[in-house]
């Protein structure tokens, strides 16, 4: 475990190419945590891969050892079935032993496919249930301005959870209170479980709705990194007095070719002994290209 | 046209009261504008009803949150207050908070141990002839299943305001059901112990359990079974129905042989309810009976009359106690 004072600070220094291998590591711990519980969600996971590397390890304040420093950056994993994803992060940043990984899915253990903040050190707020987390965020950036910090509080919604009729209670609560310290980042992936998100209900466009809701909002491709990551060196300041919204275009499934081409179909599965090879020769080869690129 | 004797109309619980009366006619809003003086972590809310709070809000103006007529919205934003250091009091229509929130209480609020408390006024019939919508008598049902929730039902203004200063630091969530326009059960409340029933008075021929409105009911009943057929009761006070007194139940239980509960809530799911389970899970051979309402569509009308067509009156605990014991 880490000092228990170790800040990791925001703008930590990173390469792009370093958060781009770090980004399929996920993908890569992430096969193998569903591997071991039988089912899992890959698609979504991987969409948003690189937003969740860029913001653990370069955009986000953080102290580890201490996961409930009163202030520290909030992250709140509003899609809530992408855990998997979260938990080697998490572990490598020293939240929790890298052993807890062995216990993923099974009785007793802390990690799960939703988080539990009760369970699992670095969960700030538990999730599952859709539509909740930007209610929760919003009340975390209130409570900041009430106590005088200056954190911020990421939420990350998946698309299809904006169909949430609560989302936009939050959306009008927090542009009321002015919550510039609060940064929702929708991982626009273009698809629910059961098909694409707006043939079930149109939630488009997003980006007016936001505007129109009193958010800043910024549009960008979400699987591009120097593009996430200068998005989230760019916030403004968490004093200001516009809730942000990064409407992040992403593709599910992004990084394993198959998985993109059939989004809907690993939204929830498991790969066989051949597909996941496959997986893993995909990504390892890219990691490897990347390694070479070094600077 | 003038109130003819006897006729029974509506009363106002809405509007703004001043000081002198809050202890009285709001309760619950006196008591958070008294904890708030003593706990600045102590935060407000209500949807759509903040005259419930206004000496809270001419006090502390900065630690009430408005959201408009959002509760589910208010639920989870309590729950990130909480998680911030904070302790939320959201003040609701009892209608629109525990039934209209439930999952939000439970997956936000709940499941993460949080200390928010919600405050529902206008309980059971008291919005009586605005309609079934506005009727809450399902509440404790939802609530009490809610496994880290302290579910409260106060019977009379004293004891409102002492269960709400006795939970204020509880490290969890509260609910506090409110009955409106209740009279004086206590002339100063009970020291209320966590998950204890106080006892008004002891008899060994029948136990009478109320809680909110029921409270006052069982006691007169009481004293009136006492005057006229020297029937002694047991009568306890339900405030605590998460956790509760299942001690001081069996035992009165076994010593009386009948239980009757009283409660303006559905048959389903409330103090009724968790007495019969807690009885057969004790294995007594217990009398037992429950006025409370029907698990049918309900009449809407003036609470008064509503409350005498469902015999949720003195002389209709009087009466069911009555058959219960000769049965």
């Amino acid at each position: 475990m880490p000092d228990d004072t170790l800040t990791l600070d925001r703008g930590r220094p990173v390469t792009d190419a370093e958060l781009n291998r770090r980004a399929d590591w996920i993908r890569l711990q992430t096969i193998d945590l569903i591997a071991q519980a039988g089912l899992g969600h890959y698609s979504s996971t991987f969409s948003c891969a690189e937003i969740v590397a860029a913001l653990y390890y370069r955009a986000l304040r953080l102290r580890p050892g201490e996961p409930r420093w009163a202030d520290r950056d909030r992250f709140l994993l509003g899609k809530g079935h992408v855990a998997t994803g979260l938990w080697p992060v998490l572990a490598d940043l020293g939240f929790y032993p890298r052993d807890w990984l062995k216990q993923f899915g099974k009785v007793g253990s802390p990690l799960n496919d939703h988080p539990n903040m009760k369970l699992a050190p670095g969960i700030d707020f538990s999730s599952g249930s859709l539509g909740h987390n930007l209610s929760v965020g919003t009340g975390m950036a209130l409570g900041a301005r009430l106590t005088g910090r200056n954190y911020r509080t990421f939420v990350l919604t998946g698309d299809g959870e904006l169909q949430e009729g609560q989302v936009w209670e939050a959306a009008m609560a927090a542009s009321h209170y002015k919550l510039g310290n609060l940064v929702a980042i929708v991982d626009a992936n273009g698809f629910s479980g059961a098909g694409p998100t707006s043939q079930a209900i149109n939630i488009e466009p997003l980006g007016k709705r936001f505007e129109s809701f009193g958010w800043t909002v910024r549009e960008i491709d979400g699987n591009d990194v120097p593009t996430v990551r200068s998005t989230l060196d760019e916030l403004p300041d968490p004093s200001s007095e516009e809730p942000i919204v990064i409407i992040a275009r992403t593709r599910k499934g992004h990084g394993v070719e198959f998985m993109e081409k059939q989004p809907q179909a690993w939204h929830l599965g498991l790969l066989n002994a051949e597909q996941y090879a496959d997986v893993v020769a995909e990504i390892t080869a890219r990691m490897d290209l990347l390694e070479g690129s070094r600077p | 046209m003038s109130e003819q004797p006897g006729e029974k109309k509506m009363v106002d619980v809405f509007s703004d009261v001043d000081r002198e009366t809050a202890m009285t006619v709001n309760p619950a809003g006196f008591a958070v504008a008294e904890l708030g003086a003593e706990d600045e972590r102590i935060v407000t809310m209500a949807a759509d009803m903040s005259n419930t709070v206004a000496d809270f809000i001419a006090r502390f103006p900065g630690r009430y949150i408005e959201l408009g007529i959002a509760e589910t919205n208010s639920v989870s934003v309590a729950a990130g207050l909480a998680s911030a250091g904070l302790l939320p009091y959201i003040y609701s229509m009892s209608p629109f908070g525990m039934l209209k929130t439930a999952e939000q209480w439970r997956t936000d609020v709940d499941y993460n141990h949080l200390p928010v408390r919600l405050v529902g006024r206008l309980s059971g019939l008291a919005m009586g002839y605005f309609g079934t919508s506005h009727y809450a008598v399902e509440d404790i049902a939802i609530a009490r299943t809610m496994n880290n929730t302290t579910v409260l039902s106060p019977g009379d203004p004293a004891s409102t305001v002492s269960l709400m200063r006795s939970t204020a630091h509880l490290d969890g969530p509260v609910y506090i059901r409110i009955a409106e326009g209740v009279g004086k059960v206590y002339d100063q409340a009970p020291e209320y112990v966590y998950g204890k029933w106080p006892k008004l008075r002891s008899g060994g021929d029948i136990t009478l359990i109320g809680h909110g409105m029921g409270l006052g009911l069982a006691a007169a009943a009481a004293e009136l079974l006492f005057e006229h057929d020297s029937i002694e009761a047991d009568v306890f006070d339900a405030a605590y129905l998460r956790p509760y007194d299942e001690e001081s139940l069996l035992a009165s239980a076994r010593k009386t042989g009948h239980v009757l509960t009283v409660e303006e809530h559905s048959v389903v799911g409330g103090l009724g309810s968790l007495c019969a389970e807690a009885i057969g899970r004790g294995g007594l051979s217990v009398r037992m009976g429950q006025v409370a309402l029907p698990d049918q569509d309900l009449e809407v009308g003036v609470p008064a009359e509503l409350y005498e067509y469902y015999g949720l009156t003195t002389a209709g605990v009087l009466d069911h106690a009555r058959k219960l014991l000769n049965r």
